[in-house]
């Protein structure tokens, strides 16, 4: 990154020193960096190499169900793909992704030049890192001393008792158990981080209502990790003690809970869904307005309804509990917040509709990301009411209908949202422009694939088809929608090796970008593209919510209407 | 509010009490009594929705949500309708005004070079955003709210058939304790018609890991969880067979925990009820399997009523002849399959938990004729 330097622009800086460097100078650099944007690249590149691991074992799973009675893989291989593959993007794709990004702007966008802990920074980072190949070395020793190595079987979710010794013998439950330890102690240093540096390190000026939302939305999840991990982590603690140490807190056969292991892993587990879609509304809240040329319509509203959304999941986490037995009145309850919260997340989607509106709309390639994921998150949203209703939830609980749904979220929202965030800003990230036509092929072989997926796996949910299960009887129908369905994962695929292309050919070879491609009004574009190492040879001083607005519309200022 | 008409009409079977919630379900009953339509009407988004699903030329697979034959099943189809309709709804209004915006403010080439108005906000239409949802949000719950009530609130009728269902990995075993039965698998219920109200009450646990049953047509789903007992009830309508299978992952072999539900009429179940609470049958023609079935470890977790054979760790084979199929409903049964399930029964049921035996070719062929002989 560091060859790449700019002429000095706005508050940008002098081009450094230029000599070849070696590589082990090189890496010397990045291993001991405490540079919040090199350690939010290597976030991103980590996260990246876990989507290719991850999106393989997708694949593998979608060939073996493409028709019934498939015996492409075993059932004890099919089980270690879809727990390997929701572990891996839960925990080691999106995490970590998202903090990359985090790591990478919010200091920027707040005119710091540094996170407010940089070397608490980069141990998250390492240890984040150290959980994820923990996970992948079960591949070899899962098994220890029983034989051939295993990697964890136990589904993400991991109920017990499944996860007790007597029936997950070995040790590949216990990489799960401290991969997964270790992911989470990197996550609360950096939510610590992140909300360090917004309280505190803010330039001259920037009012947290004159905050980017980027920032915002980065703050409140940062609060969800703190309040949501620790639970994790406890369960997790609480597992290993039942494995080795004799304790009973999950061991039925003891008189432990099953159900305690539950309610502890999704009041982590569902606040989790907001943790990762917030960045993904974050990156939507800069990129629509930039190519609609329009300020983000209700800022107030915007802030008001994420935190109103943070406090709100906390309560919703037994909405997948609904056939657990837990009685009416719990049930009524949970049906009634997770309804709730379809109104300030439905306040979002109409905010960005009125952004649009009146706009003059450029169909970049981000904005294009964008939009896919203004109409797919809608029917996510739509698809989560419908699972609300508990009733209906004692049908569809657990059936391909909720796979599909969460995939509309995680793919068709929060993926769609990362891809825009690439294409805008990787020119800042690397000085380069990413190819616009092999973006385009990106973003309709992508868009194809996901509508054959996700939309057509609605379908065998709806005509009784659990998840999880290695292969299906011939006879209920689902071949047929499976079929399309796994024929959608090989768009994707292809889609995703363009983007992989994309990144690398440009890097050496891309339109150079300059400090300010898009004509945009957020601080990190005043600056040079890459940033210099301290970002900002003067600390900037704003005096609205879009600083370069200001700057080039002296006419009329944010300030005057704010 | 078609949906509450046919709550209504169900409700005429079973009827709901509202005991232990009286002063939170008065807001609920009353909105009830705002929405009900005279009873004969019928339902026109149900028949609304089956008519697409004709004209789409979309069969009805034996495991749709949108073929209920069981009152429960019929609650929560019927509120998944008033759901389908106002999501597409939501849908159609809000992506309508997404895609006129985006075509309408589309940027055109060479058009306008200043940047457009900027506008900031405004109170009324935020507003509106917010209040339309939450009366939606207010009337969703508490339609699903009724539903809730009425099916986990349902009065236990004392005529009510009650069956013990444990949860095994990876087979079902089915106990009805009143009438001394134990059987695997194959669940016989007794039809539940108008005339004769029958349902059934399943009792359910697990004696190892998390599982879950699911009959698509009589019910949602129930998880069946070690050291906790949660209870379901079905009423099947009409004669038949209903299948289903484990929800909730519960080990290797998961994807084949399969349920089947016989909902046989009253006098038919009373014959199977009366069949399979005699003790085995004694064939003195089979005495030869017999013996090689109860000088090996099959005794160790099976039983076979009247022999040496008392194991519970595995399906009570007593009445394995009466049964349609073998290997949690994997396989139909006949002498070939039960042979060469007893041979290498990972061969039908990778990761199953019961070891083959190694028996000889002869041994083989005297066990299954014995097993096949089990009425």
């Amino acid at each position: 990154m560091a060859t790449q330097t700019q002429p000095p622009a706005g508050t940008g800086t002098a081009p450094a020193l230029q000599r070849h460097r070696g590589f082990f100078e090189v890496m010397q650099d990045w291993i001991t960096t405490v540079d919040h944007k090199k350690i939010g690249i290597m976030y991103i590149t980590y996260a990246l190499i876990f989507l290719l691991v991850a999106g393989v074992e997708a694949l593998l799973i979608r060939i073996q169900l493409a028709v019934p009675n498939n015996t492409f893989v075993s059932p004890e291989v099919f089980n270690r793909l879809f727990t390997m593959h929701g572990t891996t993007m839960v925990f080691f794709v999106g995490m970590p992704i998202l903090f990359g990004f985090g790591n990478y702007l919010v200091p920027l966008m707040v005119g710091a030049r540094d996170m407010a802990f940089p070397r608490l920074n980069a141990f998250s980072f390492w240890i984040s890192a150290f959980g994820g190949m923990l996970l992948y070395f079960s591949y070899f020793a899962g098994s220890g001393l029983y034989g051939a190595g295993t990697a964890p079987d136990v589904g993400w979710f991991a109920y017990a008792p499944l996860t007790a010794r007597v029936f997950s013998p070995g040790h590949s439950t216990d990489y799960w158990t401290f991969s997964i330890f270790l992911s989470g102690i990197g996550s609360i240093g950096t939510a610590l981080n992140i909300v360090a540096t917004t309280l505190c390190m803010r330039c001259p000026g920037m009012k947290l209502n004159r905050m980017p939302l980027l920032v915002w939305l980065y703050l409140v999840t940062s609060g969800l990790v703190f309040v949501t991990i620790s639970p994790l982590t406890a369960a997790q603690i609480m597992l290993c003690i039942d494995r080795y140490l004799g304790g009973h807190f999950f061991d039925t056969q003891a008189g432990g809970s099953a159900v305690l292991w539950m309610h502890f892993f999704w009041i982590f587990g569902h606040p989790e869904v907001y943790i990762l879609v917030l960045p993904a509304f974050a990156f939507a809240n800069e990129i629509i307005p930039v190519f609609s040329r329009k300020a983000i319509f209700g800022y107030p509203a915007m802030v008001a309804a994420t935190v109103g959304i943070g406090f709100i999941s906390l309560s919703v986490w037994a909405h997948h509990m609904f056939t657990v037995g837990m009685g009416p009145g719990p049930n009524a309850f949970f049906t009634f917040s997770t309804m709730v919260i379809a109104v300030p997340t439905g306040i979002k989607i109409f905010n960005w509709l009125a952004t649009l509106w009146g706009g003059n709309i450029h169909f970049t390639v981000p904005m294009m990301f964008s939009i896919a994921f203004l109409f797919q998150f809608l029917i996510a949203g739509l698809t989560g009411i419908i699972l609300s209703v508990s009733p209906f939830d004692w049908q569809l609980g657990n059936s391909y209908f909720v796979v599909a749904h969460f995939h509309y979220v995680l793919v068709g929202a929060i993926l769609f949202m990362i891809f825009a965030a690439f294409y805008y800003w990787y020119p800042k990230m690397s000085g380069r422009m990413l190819s616009n036509a092999l973006g385009k092929w990106h973003f309709w072989l992508f868009f194809i694939g996901f509508h054959l997926t996700f939309d057509f796996m609605h379908v065998p949910g709806l005509m009784g088809m659990p998840r999880r299960i290695y292969t299906y009887e011939a006879d209920r129908g689902w071949g047929f929608w499976n079929l399309i369905v796994s024929s959608g994962a090989i768009f994707q695929a292809v889609a995703v090796l363009i983007f992989a292309y994309n990144l690398v050919v440009s890097y050496f070879k891309g339109e150079t970008a300059g400090p300010d491609p898009w004509d945009a009004w957020t601080l990190e574009w005043s600056t040079s593209s890459p940033p210099p190492s301290y970002n900002f040879a003067v600390i900037p001083t704003v005096e609205s919510r879009r600083p370069l607005w200001d700057l080039k519309h002296p006419e009329e200022p944010d300030s005057q209407y704010e | 509010m078609s949906f509450a008409a046919t709550q209504t009409t169900v409700e005429g079977t079973l009827p709901i009490s509202w005991s232990g919630h009286e002063m939170a379900l008065g807001a609920l009953n009353f909105f009830a009594h705002l929405t009900r339509l005279p009873a004969h009407n019928p339902a026109p988004l149900p028949a609304l929705f089956h008519a697409l699903l004709s004209a789409l030329l979309i069969d009805q697979p034996p495991t749709s949500l949108f073929a209920p034959e069981a009152t429960p099943a019929h609650y929560i189809f019927d509120l998944s309708m008033l759901v389908l309709a106002i999501c597409t709804a939501i849908f159609l209004v809000v992506a309508g005004l997404l895609a006129y915006a985006l075509v309408r403010f589309r940027h055109r080439r060479g058009f306008t070079v200043r940047e457009p108005a900027q506008i900031y906000g405004s109170t009324q239409v935020e507003l509106s955003w917010t209040v339309i949802p939450i009366l939606i949000v207010v009337v969703l719950f508490l339609a699903t709210a009724r539903v809730i009530f009425v099916t986990e609130n349902a009065p236990h009728p004392s005529n009510a058939l009650n069956v013990v269902v444990i949860g095994h990995q990876y087979w079902w075993e089915y106990r009805y304790p009143k009438l001394g039965i134990v059987t695997a698998n194959e669940l016989h219920v007794p039809v539940s018609d108008p005339h004769h109200t029958r349902p059934t009450y399943l009792t359910m646990s697990s004696a190892d890991t998390d599982h879950s049953f699911w009959v698509p047509r009589l019910a949602g789903k129930m998880d069946v969880i070690p050291n906790k007992v949660n209870v379901m009830w079905i009423d099947p309508e009409k004669a038949g067979l209903f299948l289903g299978q484990c929800a909730q992952y519960c080990g290797v072999e998961h994807a084949k925990m399969l349920i089947r539900v016989y909902a046989d009429a009253p006098a038919d179940f009373a014959k199977w009820a009366a069949e399979q609470a005699r003790p085995a049958v004694q064939d003195p023609s089979a005495a030869e399997g017999r013996a090689v079935f109860e000088r090996n470890a099959c005794i160790n977790c099976h039983t076979i009523s009247g022999t040496l054979a008392h194991g519970t760790f595995g399906p009570n084979l007593s009445h394995l002849a009466s049964r349609d199929t073998i290997a949690s409903g994997s396989v139909p049964l006949n002498p070939a399959n039960l042979r060469a399930f007893i041979d290498d029964p990972a061969h039908f049921k990778p990761g199953v938990l019961m070891p083959a035996m190694h028996l000889n070719q002869h041994d083989l062929d005297a066990v299954t004729k014995y097993l096949m002989t089990l009425h």
